[in-house]
């Protein structure tokens, strides 16, 4: 009786699930893990920003140096972000509504980023525009410096950031085909308007998951930033090397509070990221595909 | 608006998918380009459409060469199988998208561009949803507004391209019926792919029958089923029965007997019999064709029956009235009523 009456309790349950103790063990595990790798490390960074008290927390991001570094990483993403954008846009529309040879070879390139180590990256920019270079003395004769300054961090940024747009664009694209297009040309519509009216409100929220991504990692960039900003205090240092550097000056209250600021930037990406998946998942392919 | 089609070859990436196409349509007249996937029927669309270019040939409206002119400038009314609508515009957005991107200068103001709108969604029998959006409606009631989106630029053809193909079978008839209403009231030249010969028989005006990337025959849909001109189109059309025969002496033969069939015209050698299964005499005489049942089973109102014919053992479909006590290996004799010979191979 009792035997039939927990087979009938089992059947109940699809039969890929598994029972209630395994459940909860699973379950366990990966809440212990995340606890130690993801939550300690983030309480961290707050608690030893807040360490020296309020006051103390903000005087550190009050500080001049701080607001450098700030306003530097804002200003980057606010230029490598659009950038990208429009790279993106362009590479996707490319690659989802047209056929053309190479197709598989720019696809590929387009991942490059991801596969190449920040600090590689960096160092390409270091050759191509150093002073043994040949492009380097030829723009500076011209006033322009690109390595340790503003545009050799952008297009360090720019390099690293590169795929997030495209990536989440093209299977978004290529999944909805050129049937929309081809509906709003028959009826009379340029290139332009079709690319406005049509093109564009179908993929917007695709765009904007891209974005997050892609402002997320311009701002948090080491890496490649690292090897190409010489690091001068105040001027070419963004908040991840400005953090760095406080930390090995031992000051740890400093570092952490501009790190915590960073973090934040992490969590609110993380809101926003979960909330545009959540509403528009079907509109967004890397939800649809992971 | 009539249109030619004057000897277009389409190749995609040097594989032909078009050869030497040449057809005229009728101002007014609705048009069916019916045949298998593969035959073509849909890039020939494509091409009036201007969302393809021909490798060669020309296509004119009216009397001036579209060939070259870009898809805004046909204007043409495409309907797409899968609606192809814009999803993040209600339905009168939708309706109104083709009169809206107009420039300025030949642009209806607004109310008027509403207006017509509203007309349109009246027509396609949506009134009242306008707001609503693409999502939220059905498959038959999207194709309806694709069509008075299309209908919605006054287009001097209107192209259709497996308009219900992704409907079931009862939204199908219905919308079918009612495209057709549609037509006889706004005189559109239309032409529109399908491969659903049934279809195409009961819409079109006339039908042009592809396959392979050639027309294999164009007529009104009593002239394609009553008399085709090639295998090909008796095959594909209605169902068919085929059979490989002898002429000689004026007359068809099977298996060393002759059938009861004059040979007409046909030169004396092998030929292939075709007949429809539906047009059938059966009679009790010796020039006849004989054979035993292999297998009966129940279509509709009639009872369907495969004959292993004497000789080489040629199975052809005849169809009885549903009550013929005929079983398996009954013995049949039958003559076609009507009959169509073909040259084998």
């Amino acid at each position: 009786m009792a035997t039939k009456l927990r087979a009938r309790r089992h059947r109940r349950v699809s039969p890929t699930s598994e029972s209630r103790p395994v459940q909860w063990l699973l379950i366990g595990i990966a809440l212990a893990f995340m606890a130690v790798i993801l939550l300690l490390p983030l309480y961290a960074v707050f608690h030893e920003a807040l360490i020296k008290g309020i006051g103390a927390f903000f005087a550190a991001l009050g500080e001049k140096d701080a607001q450098a570094a700030i306003r530097l990483t804002l200003l980057v993403a606010a230029i490598a972000v659009p950038l990208n954008v429009v790279f993106g846009l362009a590479a996707s529309w490319a690659i989802a509504k047209f056929e053309f040879k190479g197709k598989a070879f720019l696809i590929t390139l387009i991942d490059l980023p991801f596969s190449v180590s920040p600090v590689i990256s960096g160092l390409v920019y270091v050759l191509l525009f150093g002073a043994g270079s040949f492009l380097g003395p030829w723009l500076k004769s011209y006033g322009i410096e690109v390595l340790f300054a503003l545009p050799g961090i952008v297009l360090a940024t720019i390099f690293v950031t590169f795929p997030f747009v495209a990536r989440e664009l093209i299977p978004l694209m290529q999944d909805q085909g050129t049937g929309d297009e081809e509906a709003a040309l028959s009826l009379g519509a340029n290139g332009w308007q079709t690319f406005w009216r049509v093109t564009l409100p179908n993929i917007k929220w695709g765009l904007l998951y891209g974005v997050l991504l892609c402002n997320a990692r311009a701002m948090g960039e080491f890496g490649a930033v690292a090897v190409v900003s010489g690091k001068i205090r105040g001027q070419t240092t963004t908040m991840p090397l400005q953090v760095e550097m406080l930390y090995n000056e031992y000051n740890a209250a400093a570092a952490f509070a501009l790190a915590s600021l960073l973090a934040l930037l992490a969590l609110v990406t993380l809101v926003l990221k979960t909330a545009l998946e959540w509403r528009f998942g079907d509109e967004i392919a890397a939800a649809a595909k992971h | 608006m009539e249109v030619r089609v004057q000897n277009v070859r389409k190749e995609f990436d040097r594989f032909p998918a078009l050869h030497d196409v040449s057809l005229d349509i009728r101002s007014g007249e609705l048009i069916a380009l019916l045949g298998p996937s593969g035959s073509g029927k849909t890039t020939l669309l494509r091409l009036i459409a201007g969302l393809e270019m021909p490798t060669q040939g020309k296509i004119f409206f009216g009397d001036t060469d579209a060939s070259e002119k870009s898809v805004q400038e046909r204007n043409i009314g495409f309907v797409f199988q899968h609606y192809a609508l814009f999803r993040h515009m209600t339905i009168l957005e939708n309706i109104s998208f083709g009169l809206k991107v107009r420039p300025r200068s030949t642009r209806p103001p607004n109310s008027e561009i509403r207006r017509r709108a509203m007309e349109l969604l009246d027509l396609v029998q949506l009134s009242g949803l306008e707001k609503r959006y693409p999502s939220q409606l059905s498959g038959g009631q999207r194709q309806r507004v694709a069509l008075a989106r299309a209908l919605a630029i006054e287009p001097a053809v209107l192209l259709l391209d497996e308009p219900f193909g992704a409907l079931d079978a009862q939204v199908r008839r219905e919308l079918r019926k009612w495209l057709r209403e549609i037509h006889d009231r706004t005189g559109h030249t239309t032409v529109f792919v399908t491969h659903d010969q049934e279809e195409a028989l009961e819409l079109s005006d006339r039908l042009c029958v592809m396959s392979q990337g050639r027309i294999e025959q164009v007529g009104t849909p009593d002239t394609v089923y009553d008399h085709p001109t090639s295998p090909f189109v008796f095959g594909f059309i209605g169902e068919s029965s085929t059979l490989p025969v002898t002429v000689e002496n004026g007359e068809l033969w099977v298996g060393g007997r002759a059938i009861g069939l004059p040979a007409g015209d046909a030169g004396p050698g092998e030929a292939r019999l075709f007949f429809r299964p539906h047009d059938v005499d059966l009679i009790e005489a010796d020039a006849s064709l004989a054979g035993v049942v292999s297998t009966a089973r129940r279509v509709g109102g009639t009872r369907r029956v495969e004959l292993e014919i004497g000789g080489a053992g040629h199975l052809v479909e005849v169809d009885l009235p549903f009550d013929h006590p005929a079983g398996e290996k009954t013995r049949l004799a039958f003559r076609p009523r009507r009959w169509k010979l073909f040259p084998a191979g």
